[in-house]
């Protein structure tokens, strides 16, 4: 049998994976063997992961590995540098308030890296078993992260609730990969597409196509499997939840993009009508039942679910605009998370930390700088122009129009516009609202990271705009 | 009869036999002991097919690790099985569906190998009989298949991981043993020689 493994220099293209996991098994002994270093040993992840961001993204060694299973191409590359990004601001998010939420143990960010090496290795999969093993590895730790409040019954609830609902997801779809690879005989990605191609339309890869999607379906939460979203984000620490939010969404969404794109090129006709289903059912689903929510984090569950069914819009399409459009969908997604977040955990009383909506009442006069920001990232997650927003969703409706997918473009409209509801009644809130309560000084940390994602949410058109898209394009050129 | 064959029937005489003694006797630990047996000639079958890696981690992680934890949950737990078994009863249908759904189940298996023949015979991989399993797991293992041996490594050691954080409690006041102190106790630290007067005791 012939192996990568004959000289380090071979193994180049998966340099970012590999100092990840010697990193994440170094912090792993500094933590147990150093005494109180959580503090200290956070910082060193962020450091790491910065790191291998700026690896990944200078680094341009390219390649399949492996035997076929692992493959690094300029979407891997985009994809990754977006996890490794959302994963550090994650991170640095925690900082302040580990403590509050009793994610104060080493541990946290030994879990937090080695779940962004799962997701880079879902990122990076060209096979069957590859996949199944990236999932597992993030969606462990994840499950991990959610129940890490020990004291909390609501966290270990949201725990229990996510493994459960995570293990049913992983057995679907390993269901659909093991009749993909009963009826193709191959578990490498393009390998199954040559099969597909050669032979007539079976069933049975029908069948696992299905299962599959529907087991993806569950990681990037597009309605009808969204259910866990809104109880795992209400009940796990809000750093993990901003955690959640962001990084894992954007490899799943790779994932799911690389899976169709390589594998089911052939059946294009078929994996379309399922992702056009979950993406007007997860659009218009989070666009009513967001309206009816009174806690601030349940609202931004729905939210992501709208989101993801927007960018699932631009992967309905199945064009390089499409892929195009999804890409940059997830970098803003991401940008505004992490801004939103940032915000909700600098906001602390003395009755706690802000739960509901209507905590935010007069935040304005109270806290003019975060209400701003707030406000910024509401109007954006609308999608009004000049934000970001906007041209995240222009992008996407663009490739469906282009697609001639004008019905899934018009209820993409409509559900924006309901959404939008929700999202101004926290703007009049702030606004409006009479103040109730006093917020202790924000930290420095969280101030800087919304000061810079809200620059650049404003700023996009003039500022990261045409870099972003140049990129995006090269990243979704590489699956074509 | 081939010796091969008069083991064959040993061995699944004996399963089937533990396997109604599993669930009939009274005792959880002797069911539990039945299982184990049980176990012990299922991997003699797969001894018998030619499956020797099979045979093994059969028996050494359902009977080395998972009947183990099994035993220790009988005995540590004080679970009141004739609890358990009073309701049963009323499971008895949906379980008789489960059950006669099995074995139309096995019968199809079973029937199309009678039926036609020629489906059990053409496999897609014919099985290399020139090396035993172990050696052919052994040649892919750490070659073809390495960077998923070392994932499903790391997922492990985020099952460990996960099993502390979510367990261990560090609470104060614990009595903990410290051999260096032990080690450094003397006579003169340890013993105290008290001068008692008779009759009156300590």
């Amino acid at each position: 049998m012939d192996s990568d493994l004959i000289s380090f220099a071979s193994l180049a293209p998966a340099y970012p994976e590999l100092f990840l996991a010697i990193g994440a098994v170094v912090l792993l002994m500094a933590g147990v063997f150093i005494k109180n270093a959580s503090a200290r040993l956070v910082g060193v992840a962020i450091g790491m992961l910065l790191a291998v961001t700026v690896l990944v993204i200078i680094q341009p060694a390219t390649g399949v590995l492996f035997n076929g299973g692992f493959i690094q191409d300029d979407f891997a590359r985009y994809m990754k540098a977006l996890v490794l990004a959302g994963s550090a601001f994650a991170l640095v998010l925690s900082v302040s308030n580990a403590v509050d939420n009793g994610i104060a143990k080493f541990e946290y960010a030994v879990l937090v890296v080695l779940a962004t090496l799962g997701m880079m290795v879902m990122v990076s999969a060209n096979d069957l078993m590859v996949l199944y093993i990236g999932i597992e590895l993030q969606a462990l730790s994840l499950y991990i992260l959610a129940a890490m409040k020990r004291e909390s019954a609501r966290a270990t609830e949201a725990g229990l609730k996510y493994f459960v609902l995570g293990a049913l997801s992983s057995g679907m779809l390993l269901y659909g990969a093991s009749l993909i690879y009963g009826f193709t005989g191959q578990t490498q990605l393009d390998k199954i597409a040559e099969v597909i191609l050669l032979s007539d339309r079976s069933v049975g890869v029908i069948f696992g196509l299905a299962f599959l999607l529907a087991g993806l379906a569950f990681k990037v939460s597009a309605v009808p499997f969204h259910m866990w979203t809104p109880d795992v984000y209400e009940g796990a620490p809000t750093p993990v939840t901003a955690f959640f939010a962001t990084a894992p969404k954007v490899a799943a969404m790779a994932l799911l993009i690389r899976l169709v794109m390589d594998s089911f090129e052939p059946l294009a006709k078929d994996w379309q009508q399922i992702i056009i289903f979950l993406s007007i059912a997860s659009m218009v689903l989070a666009a009513f039942a967001g309206i009816g929510q009174k806690n601030l984090i349940r609202m931004i569950a729905y939210s992501a679910i709208g989101h993801m069914g927007f960018a699932l819009v631009g992967l309905s399409a199945g064009n390089l605009v499409g892929i195009e459009g999804v890409a940059i969908y997830m970098a803003i997604y991401l940008t505004m998370n992490i801004g939103l977040f940032a915000c909700i955990l600098s906001l602390k009383s003395n009755n706690g930390y802000v739960r509901n909506i209507s905590d935010l009442a007069g935040l304005a006069q109270t806290r003019p700088y975060v209400a701003a920001i707030i406000a910024i990232m509401m109007f954006s997650l609308i999608g009004l122009p000049p934000l970001a927003g906007f041209f995240a969703k222009w992008h996407v409706f663009l490739a469906a129009i282009e697609a001639q997918l004008f019905v899934l473009a018009v209820i993409g409209v409509l559900a924006s516009a309901i959404s939008a509801f929700y999202y101004l009644r926290v703007v009049k809130t702030m606004y409006f609202d009479a103040p109730e309560q006093e917020f202790v000084p924000i930290p420095g940390e969280l101030a800087f990271v919304m000061g810079i994602t809200g620059f650049l949410v404003i700023s996009y058109y003039l500022t990261v705009g045409r870099t972003l898209v140049d990129f995006a394009n090269v990243a979704a050129g590489s699956l074509f | 009869m081939t010796l091969p064959v008069f083991f064959f029937y040993i061995f699944s005489g004996i399963a089937i036999a533990s396997a109604v003694m599993v669930i009939s006797s009274r005792n959880p630990v002797h069911s539990v002991l039945f299982l184990i047996l049980a176990f012990i000639n299922a991997a003699g079958i797969f001894m018998l097919a030619g499956a020797e890696f099979l045979a093994m981690i059969l028996i050494i992680v359902y009977v080395g690790a998972v009947m183990v934890l099994f035993l220790f949950v009988v005995m540590m737990l004080d679970v009141d099985f004739a609890d358990f078994k009073r309701g049963a009863l009323q499971y008895m249908p949906v379980g008789v569906i489960v059950g006669v759904i099995l074995l139309i189940e096995l019968l199809m298996v079973a029937g199309s190998t009678f039926v036609s023949p020629e489906l059990a015979a053409g496999s897609a991989m014919p099985i290399n009989n020139a090396v035993s399993n172990t050696q052919a797991l052994g040649e892919v293992l750490y070659t073809r298949y390495v960077f998923l041996f070392q994932g499903a490594g790391l997922i492990l050691l985020v099952a460990m991981i996960g099993a502390i954080v979510l367990t261990l409690h560090h609470r104060k006041g614990v009595k903990r043993q410290d051999i260096g102190e032990q080690v450094a106790r003397n006579p003169k630290t340890a013993i105290k020689v008290v001068k008692v007067k008779s009759g009156e005791g300590l």
